[in-house]
């Protein structure tokens, strides 16, 4: 079946079946490579996506629910040729290891922060919890997203 | 003008921390180039490539922990459509793969280690693979693999290691299912236990835990334009290279791993995984191949870290002082022997801590059982006896009313002192400075919220060597080289977990060179194209690469020089390398691109290649204790702030810290980030994390029920770094890598005693185990 939906600002159309899900779709058809599978069961954050600026896990959603939908991976956060300040933030205060969670991290974190712009750190750890990360113990990843909160701007 | 071509030299007076000399580049918190990538996503990590005409391979496994295969036949599976290929161990040039010492280049005695690549007549634990199919699509594999047709006579098997050990239990190997003892012991022990005024007994049991990376074990593999078997995949060992080649029955040099960055390793990507079925699927189908595990396939089939049962008996004079101890240590090894022995030696002579104990005995043994098998994971056995020893040292300060500090600066070792292994301390140990900073890292107490909860705290420290064994001969190779430009290029095969591993190698070649960290280019991890670096492990990359780095750069430097020297008629030795600039006294100064010119004219290299060998030694005899193990060791201290509820036993962690001394903090955002990330880790080990088994099944194989810690779950860590100036990585440095993950569980239980007067001795710290312990279950 085809379903069309909007990918980082751009239609597409794509060739699916039923059975599939989003993250199958963006990685397998699509070459989407910077959503990433890390459990395949909706438990570590690592596939999350926008869908219409929501979160969600895109391994847990099938691919005809996509149909219509406005979705955003990480590489649609970029500002022209430069990084989003939230990229740019989580570079500055460390708050990347090895990387794996960082795409589905940024994307939760920043629609997190469009509903709760003044979140206390507290918070900011509670909308993070189904984002699994297992190298940084999470301190540097709250210090960014809260630096870039707070509005420092040049990742804060 | 900074000139990092002389490290000062150590510090004669111990006690005094060194002077940061003027370093532009290293010990700045600088941001990793990894990290920009990263946060773009644009890091290709192992499944993030695929290759034209490409097929998708999966893996059959056994379903039972110990069984017999008298039917696998094959032949309805491979004939199913767009089934490129079914192998079994028949198939298999050489069906024997190595995996005693990863990467090793000399020989190792007695530690050899073999399995098979798939599974011959029998199995030795659920999730041994059997099979390999490679398939036009993922589905079209894993439709084969479960087309294959296996039949199984179930057999008896042993479950824990006491289980293996009895007389009459059934063997898990022919040899039997003792697979390493070591035993160390000096002094006399029972004159110790004699003059002590307390004498402390406890028995310990840690779990089964899994490295749980984000990044299950994936790669691609493909035949290249000079018939060379190329695999790129997650991995911390490219050295593997061999080890493919020694099952395809080909030369070493038709073989080439690239490693790609991982995404998390924490030891479990020590071993093999992908590399040799993708080398044996792209070798007999000639076409690319990639393979994915799934998190259950993940979490099922590879090695864990040991659980221990350990009895521990300690003895002390009222001031605290220990006299003597007594440790024995039984390890659960799973169904094959990876890096069992080498882990059991970490924990042999880690067992006392890092405290003088002038008498002590430890015997340690490791046993095959039909578990999933054990190997290296962060800490590797110098992790599990922190749990026995700092549990035993709270006891000790307990029973003699000491508080948690001054009885860990009264046995802290101090240069000079001895191990019971016979190890003597070559470098400073800051552990009264770190343990009283960590536990002032807590700040004032948190007063319970409400009567029935309860606040306590408690402090750990460890000791976690950092480089290999001396008697494996380590060594690590690099090459820096200028382009006309001026801008820099190092190349070194090694393997970036995440820990910002290349990124250091920049810092140091930066510093050394004079030029601006933007301006240099690294390569890693490709057994090909990169001089060889040995494994990213044993909290060994920066201070083998890093001094591998810092050897060549430098070797460079003086290679430079010379050329410039006559050019601005000065001494060599009068010159500095600064802003991409070569600068003589007086003020004189070439633009470093001028000098490069003329290199070639002057016959001299405008890049190098050099070796670093790390200090060697011979192996020593345990028993007699008769010298050094480990290169060195990086010592911490942690403490925990905790809140019990007496009516649940659930356990919050309130407030934590966790101090090392680090030698040099070379990147210090780097360090603070390995202290925060290992100390999560080990909080994971210490409250939740535990692979449950049932008779060999694992019960745990998805990430619903093996849970790490969320964002939600732990508390803010304050790093403490500390720079005693005292390492032998470069610039002084001590690897960072495995301590932090030590400390925690034991310095979790400590407070929970603290909280409530409840000990607990076996790992994980359950809301359960502590509602036992309070008595409000039965």
């Amino acid at each position: 079946m085809i379903v069309s939906f909007v990918l980082n600002g751009r239609a597409r159309e794509v060739d699916v079946l039923p059975s599939e899900t989003f993250l199958e779709v963006l990685r397998d058809r699509l070459g989407i490579f910077d959503v990433k599978e890390g459990c395949d069961e909706g438990v570590c954050g690592a596939c999350t996506v926008l869908f219409d600026g929501r979160p969600a896990s895109s391994c847990l959603v099938l691919a005809p629910a996509v149909r219509g939908r406005r979705i955003t991976t990480v590489r649609g956060l970029a500002r022209g040729a430069g990084l989003h300040p939230l990229q740019e933030a989580f570079v500055k205060h460390g708050a990347v290891q090895c990387g794996f969670c960082t795409p589905g991290m940024l994307l939760t974190a920043l629609a997190f922060l469009e509903r709760h712009p003044a979140a206390t750190r507290a918070e900011i750890r509670t909308a993070l919890e189904g984002n699994l990360c297992r190298c940084t113990g999470y301190a540097k990843i709250v210090d960014a997203v809260e630096a870039y909160a707070r509005g420092d701007t040049n990742g804060g | 003008m900074a000139d990092a071509s002389t490290v000062p030299a150590r510090p004669a007076d111990a006690s005094t921390l060194i002077v940061t000399p003027a370093l532009r580049v290293v010990g700045q918190p600088v941001s990793r180039h990894d990290a920009r990538d990263k946060v773009a996503a644009a890091t290709a990590y192992a499944a993030d490539w695929a290759m034209p005409s490409m097929l998708h391979a999966a893996v059959l496994r056994s379903p039972h922990p110990s069984a017999r295969i008298v039917k696998l036949d094959t032949e309805r599976a491979a004939a199913m459509p767009g089934v490129a290929v079914v192998l079994t161990a028949r198939d298999v040039p050489r069906n024997t793969l190595s995996t005693d010492v990863p990467g090793q280049t000399t020989t190792v005695g007695p530690l050899r280690a073999t399995l098979h690549v798939l599974a011959e007549e029998r199995v030795r634990h659920q999730g041994e693979p059997v099979a390999l199919v490679a398939a036009e699509t993922l589905e079209g594999a894993r439709a084969a693999a479960d087309a294959i047709e296996v039949e199984y006579e179930p057999g008896p098997g042993v479950f824990t290691p006491a289980e293996a050990l009895a007389p009459g239990a059934p063997r898990v190997h022919d040899a039997g299912n003792l697979l390493a003892h070591w035993h160390v012991a000096r002094g006399d022990v029972a004159a110790g236990f004699a003059g002590a005024a307390v004498v402390v007994d406890g028995e310990y049991e840690t779990q089964f835990v899994d490295a749980a990376y984000l990044e299950p074990e994936s790669g691609v593999a493909w035949i290249d334009g000079d018939g060379v078997i190329t695999i790129r995949l997650s991995t911390q060992v490219i050295e593997h290279f061999r080890d493919v080649a020694e099952v395809l029955d080909v030369p070493q040099n038709r073989v080439r791993v690239i490693g790609a960055y991982l995404g998390g390793g924490f030891g479990g990507k020590e071993d093999v995984t992908v590399e040799v079925y993708l080398g044996l699927l792209a070798l007999k189908t000639g076409r690319p191949v990639k393979m994915v595990w799934t998190r259950q396939e993940s979490l099922l089939s590879r090695a864990k870290r040991h659980p221990y049962r350990m009895r521990y008996r300690t003895g002390a004079l009222a001031t605290g002082e220990i006299v003597a101890q007594q440790v024995e240590l039984l390890a659960d090894a799973g169904a094959y022997a990876y890096l069992s022995a080498l882990v059991l030696l970490y924990s042999t002579v880690t067992a006392t801590g890092p405290y003088r104990v002038p008498a002590a005995e430890v015997d340690a043994r490791v046993a095959y059982t039909n578990n999933p098998p054990t190997s290296a994971m962060r800490g590797f056995g110098a992790m599990q006896t922190v749990f026995g020893y700092e549990s035993q040292m709270e006891r000790v300060a307990r029973a003699l009313g000491l508080d948690p500090v001054t009885v860990r600066e009264v046995n802290a070792l101090r240069r000079g002192d001895v191990l019971p292994v016979g190890q003597v301390m070559e470098t400073h140990v800051a552990l009264p400075e770190l343990a009283r900073r960590a536990w002032d890292g807590l700040g004032s107490p948190t007063s319970p919220r409400a009567p029935h909860i309860k606040v306590g705290r408690g402090l750990a420290c460890n000791l976690q060597p950092y480089g290999r064994i001396v008697w494996l001969h380590d060594w690590s190779s690099a090459w820096v080289g200028f382009e006309m430009d001026g801008s820099l290029v190092v190349r070194s095969g090694v393997p970036d977990v995440g820990g910002g591993q290349a990124s250091s190698l920049c810092q140091i070649a930066a510093e050394v060179l004079g030029v601006p960290l933007a301006s240099v280019s690294v390569h890693i991890a490709d057994s090909a194209l990169t001089p060889l670096a040995g494994t990213t492990t044993a909290s060994r990359q920066l201070y083998m690469s890093g001094n591998a780095v810092l050897k060549t750069a430098r070797e460079l430097r003086a290679q430079i020089l010379s050329v410039a020297a006559p050019m601005l008629g000065a001494d060599a030795g009068a010159l500095a390398l600064a802003d991409g600039a070569v600068h003589a006294p007086g003020g004189r100064a070439l633009p470093l691109p001028d000098v490069l010119r003329h290199c070639a004219r002057a016959g001299v290299p405008r890049s190098h290649l050099a070796v670093y060998h790390a200090p060697a030694g011979e192996p020593v005899d345990l028993a007699r204790g008769s010298g050094k193990v480990f290169p060195d060791y990086t010592f911490g201290a942690h403490a925990a702030e905790v809140e019990v509820d007496t009516e649940t036993g659930a356990v919050r962690v309130l407030k934590y810290a966790g101090a090392h001394d680090v030698g040099r903090a070379i990147n210090p955002q780097s360090v603070e980030g390995q202290i925060q990330g290992g100390a999560v880790q080990g909080l994971g080990y210490a409250l939740m994390e535990e692979v449950i088994l049932e008779n060999g099944i694992n019960l745990t194989t998805s990430f619903a029920s093996y849970l790490i810690p969320s964002a939600a779950d732990v508390p803010d860590v304050t790093p403490i770094v500390v720079e005693s100036g005292e390492g032998l990585g470069p610039f002084n440095a001590r690897g960072i890598g495995e301590p932090p993950i030590g400390p925690p569980a034991a310095a979790i239980a400590n407070a929970i005693e603290d909280a409530c007067g409840a000990r607990i001795t076996r790992l994980p710290l359950t809301p359960e185990r502590v509602a036992r312990a309070l008595g409000l279950l039965v």
